[in-house]
C-alpha cells in the first residue's frame, strides 16, 4: 500500500529536549488516522514536526502520495489569538493562501468558494462577524471552513473536537468522514477514546516514544493505554500530568 | 469664531510645519502601533523607543543637531536592541520581554550619560522630548518618507502580518513568511520611532503611535477600522494639541500626547465598543 508519509527515526522537540523520539512508522494513503496518547506525549509536537513549523532534532518526515505544500493543518484552538479583530470571512479565506498568497486580491469565484465552505459548516449568516463574538463551537466550524478551501490531499486536525458542544461535533465528524470518503488521508490528535473507537479506523498511540500504531481495534486496548501513561511518568513528570484519556 | 482654530496655521509657518509632521507621523505610526497593540507588544514599542537614545546620542556627539547622523544612528541601536534581544530569548533561559528591558535599560542609561556629557541641557531636552515647532524641510521630508515607506510596506505585509498575529502556527504551516513579517515590522516600528522622535522625543514618540491605537478599540470592531479611526484619532489630538499648546503657552509635545490621552479617557468611558458605558448602550438597545 502507497504511503502518504513516512517517519524515520524521527526526533522532535524543543531546546534540545525531544518530545517524539526516534519514531518510525507510516502513515497509509488515504486512512484515517488519530494519533493518542497521554498529555505531554508529543502528539501536538508531531503534528508540527510534519507541517514543517517544527524543524527534526534527528531523523526526518519523508512525504509519499502528497508533499508538504499539500497539507491543510488545524491548530489548536488556544495556540489562535480569538481577540484578533477580523471577521469569520477574513479568517476562512486565508484557505485560500496557496492561490492568493500574501498580495493578491479575491476574485468572484474565491468569494463563491469562501461562501459554499461557510454554508457546508453551517456558518451562513456569520460571515461578517469578529471571530471573538462566536462561541467554541461556532469558532471551530470557521476554522473547518478554512481547511475546506485549502483542499489539501493531506488533513492534520489537532484537538479538533476540544470544547466544542456534541452537535458541532457531530456535523464537523462528518466533514472529517467526508474528507476520508474523498480519499484524503486524515490525522487527528484526539484524547476522547470512544471518539477514536467509533470513528477512527487506525491509531497510533504516543508517549513520547511510538506505543503502537496499527488498526483501532487491535491496537487502542486498556494495556497499550497503561503503558502510554507509566512511559509518560517516566519522562514528563508526575501522574497528573500524564492523564489525558477518556476511556 | 473659527478664528482660534485657523489664526495659529494661517499666521505662522512653523505651525504649519508642525501640524503637517504630525500629520505624518499619525499615517505612518499610528497603524504600527495599532498592530502592536493587538500583538500585545504596546510595552514593547515604549521600550524600543528607549533604546534608540544611544544611536541618536552618537549621531549627535559625531555631528551635533544633525538630522541625518541622529537618524541613522537611532535606526542603528533601534535594531541592534530588537535583535539581541531577540537573539538572547532564543539562546538563554530569559524571556524576550525580560533581556528587551535589560537593553532597552542599558541603552537609555547611556544615551543619556552621552548626551549629558558631551551637551548642554537644552540638547537632552531635545533629544527626549523632541521640538515638533523646529521641524524645517529636511526634517518634514524625512517624516513623509518613513510614513510613506510604512503604508506601502504595511500593504505588502498586511495579511501574513494578520496572520501572525493571530494564527502564527496556520502563517508558518502555509508560508515561509513568518520570519521576514516578524522583522519588517520590528524595522517598521523602529524606523516610525526613529521619525517621531525628531518631532515628539524619545520618550513621547510612542505615545503618538499607542494612545489612539488603544483609543480606537473603543471605537471599531474590525483591523480596517481600527487602523482608520486610530489615524483620525492622531491627527485630531495632534492638531488639537498644538492649537492648545499655542493659546494656553505649554510644550506642544507633550500638549499632544496629553489630547491623546483625552480622547481615550473619553474613549474608555463612552466607547460603543467595550467600554465602561457599552453595557448601558446594549440595555437601551434591547429595552
Amino acid at each position: 500500500m502507497s504511503y502518504a508519509l513516512a517517519f524515520e527515526e524521527l526526533t522532535l522537540g524543543y531546546d534540545r529536549h525531544a518530545a517524539v523520539h526516534r519514531l518510525d512508522g507510516e502513515v497509509a494513503d488515504g486512512s484515517l488516522t488519530a494519533i493518542v496518547g497521554p498529555n505531554g506525549a508529543g502528539k501536538s509536537t508531531l503534528l508540527k514536526g510534519v507541517t514543517g513549523v517544527l524543524r527534526p532534532l534527528a531523523g526526518q518526515v519523508r512525504f509519499g502520495t502528497c508533499t508538504r505544500n499539500d497539507i491543510a493543518y488545524l491548530p489548536q484552538q488556544s495556540d489562535i489569538d480569538r481577540s484578533f479583530p477580523i471577521t469569520v470571512v477574513d479568517l476562512v479565506a486565508m484557505g485560500l493562501w496557496s492561490e492568493i498568497g500574501g498580495l493578491f486580491g479575491l476574485r468572484a469565484a474565491h468569494r463563491a468558494r469562501i461562501d459554499d465552505a461557510i454554508s457546508a459548516v453551517g456558518l451562513t449568516g456569520f460571515e461578517s462577524r469578529i471571530i471573538g463574538s462566536l462561541s467554541g463551537g461556532q469558532f471551530q466550524r470557521a476554522l473547518f471552513a478554512r481547511l475546506l478551501l485549502q483542499d489539501a490531499q493531506l488533513v492534520l486536525l489537532d484537538e479538533p473536537f476540544t470544547a466544542i458542544d456534541a452537535k458541532t461535533m457531530v456535523d464537523l465528524l462528518g466533514v472529517v468522514r467526508r474528507w476520508h470518503g474523498e480519499g484524503r488521508t486524515v490525522i487527528a490528535v484526539l484524547h476522547d477514546a470512544e471518539v477514536v473507537r467509533e470513528h477512527f479506523p487506525e491509531t497510533l498511540i504516543l508517549a513520547r516514544d511510538l506505543v503502537a500504531h496499527g488498526p483501532t481495534a487491535k491496537v487502542l486496548t486498556a494495556a497499550n493505554q497503561f503503558r502510554a501513561r507509566q512511559m509518560c511518568e517516566a519522562y514528563v513528570g508526575p501522574p497528573h500530568d500524564c492523564g489525558g484519556y477518556v476511556s | 469664531m473659527w478664528e482660534p482654530l485657523i489664526q495659529p496655521f494661517a499666521e505662522f509657518s512653523f505651525m504649519r510645519r508642525a501640524m503637517m509632521g504630525c500629520i505624518a507621523i499619525s499615517v505612518g505610526g499610528t497603524p504600527v502601533g495599532v498592530f502592536l497593540l493587538l500583538r500585545r507588544m504596546s510595552l514593547t514599542g515604549d521600550a524600543m523607543a528607549h533604546a534608540i537614545l544611544p544611536g541618536a546620542a552618537v549621531g549627535f556627539l559625531v555631528a551635533g543637531l544633525s538630522l541625518g547622523a541622529m537618524t541613522i544612528g537611532g535606526l542603528i541601536a533601534g535594531m541592534a536592541v530588537a535583535l539581541l534581544s531577540g537573539f538572547v530569548a532564543r539562546v538563554t533561559a530569559l524571556r524576550e520581554d525580560a533581556s528587551l528591558a535589560a537593553f532597552y535599560l542599558i541603552s537609555l542609561a547611556l544615551g543619556v550619560l552621552i548626551v549629558s556629557t558631551r551637551g548642554s541641557n537644552v540638547d537632552l531636552m531635545h533629544v527626549l522630548f523632541g521640538t515638533v515647532l523646529a521641524l524645517d524641510n529636511a526634517a518634514l521630508i524625512l517624516l513623509c518618507s518613513i510614513a510613506s515607506i510604512t503604508l506601502v510596506a504595511l500593504a505588502f505585509i498586511f495579511r501574513p502580518l494578520v496572520l501572525e498575529c493571530a494564527d502564527p502556527q496556520f502563517l508558518r504551516s502555509v508560508s515561509g513568511l513568518s520570519t521576514i513579517t516578524h522583522f519588517t515590522f520590528l524595522a517598521l516600528v523602529v524606523m516610525n520611532l526613529v521619525g517621531g522622535f525628531h518631532a515628539l522625543g524619545t520618550l513621547m514618540a510612542v505615545g503618538i503611535m499607542i494612545l489612539p491605537a488603544a483609543a480606537a478599540r473603543f471605537w471599531a470592531v474590525n483591523i480596517g477600522g481600527l487602523i482608520v479611526a486610530a489615524v483620525a484619532i492622531a491627527i485630531a489630538s495632534s492638531v488639537c494639541g498644538l492649537l492648545v499648546s499655542y493659546h494656553f503657552g505649554l510644550p506642544s509635545g507633550p500638549a499632544i500626547i496629553l489630547l491623546a490621552g483625552v480622547v481615550y479617557g473619553v474613549s474608555l468611558t463612552f466607547g460603543p465598543v467595550g467600554s465602561l458605558a457599552a453595557p448601558l448602550f446594549r440595555r437601551r438597545v434591547n429595552a
